[in-house]
């Protein structure tokens, strides 16, 4: 036997090993199931799992992508934080900063980019899904967490878009949030909006209806930028990161991943 | 139309040196929204129809080679390059050639499994039963998955900066300006509905709808593998809605949107001070003035304001489309269906189907017959 794996036995053997992982190297069935059932982090796998279930042609992976990419983007999107004030004066120069001074600046670019892929990972996984009929009985409630998912995702996206107040954010943003003006009722310029009144009072003005509840006020400016700010790093990545503990408590819940019956 | 088209033909043929600028000018004209929307549902149809000899791998290896050599010829052309090298249209390629491959990664299996049933073979997904341990084979598959997507993630990021314009200006509208590219097919149906429609009720009902999937198909195969013969309805539906009319009108609003929300073709430059298309015309004016030749009514009758007399005949239309065309289908094409599903879930269907199909008919009431609403009662900012 070699030195070197006497000191890893040595060291596999030892008090700290054995606080920190309960199993020993994971060489038998035993010892791998319990790799799986003694890490808080993988045992949101099964110990076992159908064969067909982990082809590669089936899943084509792009939940578990679409899942990592989210991971990527909670990493870079935090160490983005650190750099960036959420502020018409400085969001932009803040930005251009971390082109300039960030010692490997590839922040953003791999937030964006990330960004992007998972847009396209989600609905991906979303075809996948449909074309195996994976929703039918008894998925049909994680197909509804992953519809929501998908939404947020998209809001998601939306709201980081506006970010780096440039030309494009800004005019993206406009041109998406006008439609809020247009909702039925609660919208000034929405159908029917003129006559939610009270007492002949009209109550949807273009100062208190569904855009400006969306932007903080009647165009995309400063209290836009704080709203998605802290929507965008805040409220919906929280909101995904439970959905996506539900979606996969489901999974195991509803019998592993689909498969002939 | 026709106009347009030989405007667009003259304007270009001026420029026109050999056979390159007839291909491009070909492709221009093919590419226009009647001929592109047309051409993608056909190229759906033909594939769902012909999914089993069309998914073969020789077929679509060529169908790939074609694409690319297609798809590279035209970066040639200054024009079309300088749409796929924004950088934030390259997430556009990306997504074509994925939903390329997997598009035909999931028809294949369908293919074979349902060759498979007919020939009483087993399933690819057969053998279910079996079952391997998470660790090792699951989480090494994760590993590898997770540095493979780690790495194309950060050689995108260093070969590619992203983008960063002028400082935000209220004052200064580029044109055009485009919503972030996953919504672009809601920005395309901005032209054929108003903002309530195609910005708030569209989006809504296509969560409702997708959310009601699992609960509207009863239909118990294809549970669980891929197969396309035991589920072609369902199939077919998710394959317009979401490959034509999410992903074709991505596309769409990509490369062939520009200033002024104009049509342009792929090679053709972005001329800023092109016309705005033609004036369109209500279905109001088209039965008050074309048909009983009087004028737009100006004054209510039987107790109703004149706008919504006005707006009687396409009152009466609508409410045939989303009442008494449900119940002609539910006797007639939808009868086996209806009677599975039972009254509500049939509602609920049918209601959502009629929607979505409001899209391409709209879509094709314009562009044949510059034809806006069919209910424009703009006084209450309710136009259909
Ligand atoms: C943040 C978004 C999402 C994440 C991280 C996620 C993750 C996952 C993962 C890892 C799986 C395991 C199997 C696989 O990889 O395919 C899965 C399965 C599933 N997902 Fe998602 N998903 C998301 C969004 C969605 C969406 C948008 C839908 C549908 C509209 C959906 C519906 C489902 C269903 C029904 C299953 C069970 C499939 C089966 O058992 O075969 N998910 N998801």
């Amino acid at each position: 036997m070699s030195l070197f794996s006497r000191f890893g036995d040595w060291v596999r053997e030892g008090q700290v090993w054995g606080s920190v992982l309960r199993h020993g190297v994971p060489r038998d069935r035993r010892t791998r199931a319990m790799a799986i059932l003694s890490n808080v982090f993988l045992h949101l796998h099964p110990v076992a799992i159908r064969k067909s279930g982990i082809r590669l042609s089936f899943t084509w992976c792009m939940g578990g992508l679409t899942f990592f990419l989210f991971l990527i983007e909670v990493v870079t999107g935090v160490l983005l934080m650190f750099y960036y004030r959420p502020t018409v004066e400085y969001a932009y120069f803040d930005i251009q900063g971390l082109r300039a001074h960030v010692t490997l600046g590839l922040l953003r670019e791999m937030h964006r980019w990330g960004a992007h892929a998972m847009v396209i990972a989600i609905w991906l996984h979303m075809l996948r899904v449909f074309l195996t009929g994976s929703y039918k009985p008894p998925r049909e409630f994680n197909w509804t967490i992953g519809v929501i998912l998908l939404v947020l995702t998209l809001l998601l996206s939306f709201t980081g878009y506006l970010l780096p107040w440039d030309q494009l954010a800004m005019w993206a943003i406009t041109v998406g949030s006008n439609m809020a003006r247009a909702t039925p009722l609660i919208g000034h310029e929405g159908p029917l909006a003129q006559y939610v009144q009270i007492g002949g009072v009209p109550l949807v003005h273009a100062g208190d209806d569904a855009r400006f509840g969306l932007l903080a006020g009647t165009f995309v400016g400063p209290n836009a930028l704080l709203r998605f700010y802290v929507l965008h790093c805040i409220f919906i990545p929280l909101v995904v990161g439970v959905l996506i503990a539900v979606h996969f408590w489901r999974i195991r819940k509803d019998g592993g991943i689909s498969g002939p019956l | 139309m026709i106009e347009s088209m030989n405007s667009l033909l003259a304007g270009e043929t001026l420029l026109a040196s050999g056979g390159v600028e007839t291909v491009k000018n070909a492709i221009n004209w093919v590419c226009q929204p009647h001929w592109f929307f047309v051409l993608s549902c056909g190229v759906t149809g033909v594939f769902l129809g012909g999914y089993r000899a069309l998914t073969r791998p020789a077929v679509a290896l060529f169908a790939l080679i074609a694409f690319t050599i297609a798809y590279g010829l035209s970066a040639m052309d200054a024009d079309f390059l300088s749409i796929i090298i924004k950088p934030d249209n390259v997430p556009i390629t990306l997504m074509i050639y994925l939903f390329g491959f997997f598009i035909w990664l999931g028809f294949r299996q369908a293919a074979v499994n349902d060759e498979n049933t007919e020939q009483g073979r087993p399933l690819i997904e057969a053998g279910s039963d079996d079952k391997v341990l998470v660790w090792p084979d699951l989480v090494y598959i994760e590993l590898i998955a997770m540095v493979l997507c780690t790495v194309f993630i950060i050689v995108w990021a260093v070969v590619l900066r992203a983008p960063l314009e002028q400082p935000a200006d209220p004052s200064l509208a580029p044109n055009p300006a485009k919503a972030p590219w996953y919504f672009l097919g809601l920005q395309e149906l901005l032209v054929y509905f108003d903002p309530w429609i195609a910005g708030v009720l569209l989006p809504g009902l296509i969560v409702v709808g997708l959310i009601a999937v699992p609960y509207l198909d009863k239909n118990p195969r294809g549970n669980g593998y891929y197969t396309f013969k035991e589920r072609k309805f369902a199939i077919s539906m998710f394959m317009i809605g979401f490959v034509i009319l999410w992903l074709v009108l991505i596309v769409f609003g990509t490369f062939l949107r520009g200033p002024n929300w104009n049509f342009f073709g792929p090679y053709e430059y972005w001329d800023v001070h092109r016309p705005a298309a033609l004036l369109n015309i209500n279905l109001s004016e088209i039965f008050w003035v074309q048909w009983l030749n009087q004028g737009i009514p100006t004054e209510g009758r039987w107790g109703l304001p004149h706008f919504v007399y006005r707006e009687l005949p396409g009152i009466v239309v609508l409410l045939g489309y989303f009442f008494v065309l449900p119940v002609m289908l539910r006797v007639t094409v939808f009868k086996r269906m209806g009677d599975q599903i039972g009254l509500i879930r049939y509602s609920l269907l049918i209601m959502l189907f009629l929607w979505m199909a409001l899209i391409p008919i709209k879509m094709v009431l314009r562009w044949g017959w510059n034809f806006k609403y069919i209910v424009g009662i703009t006084e209450w900012f309710l136009n259909f």
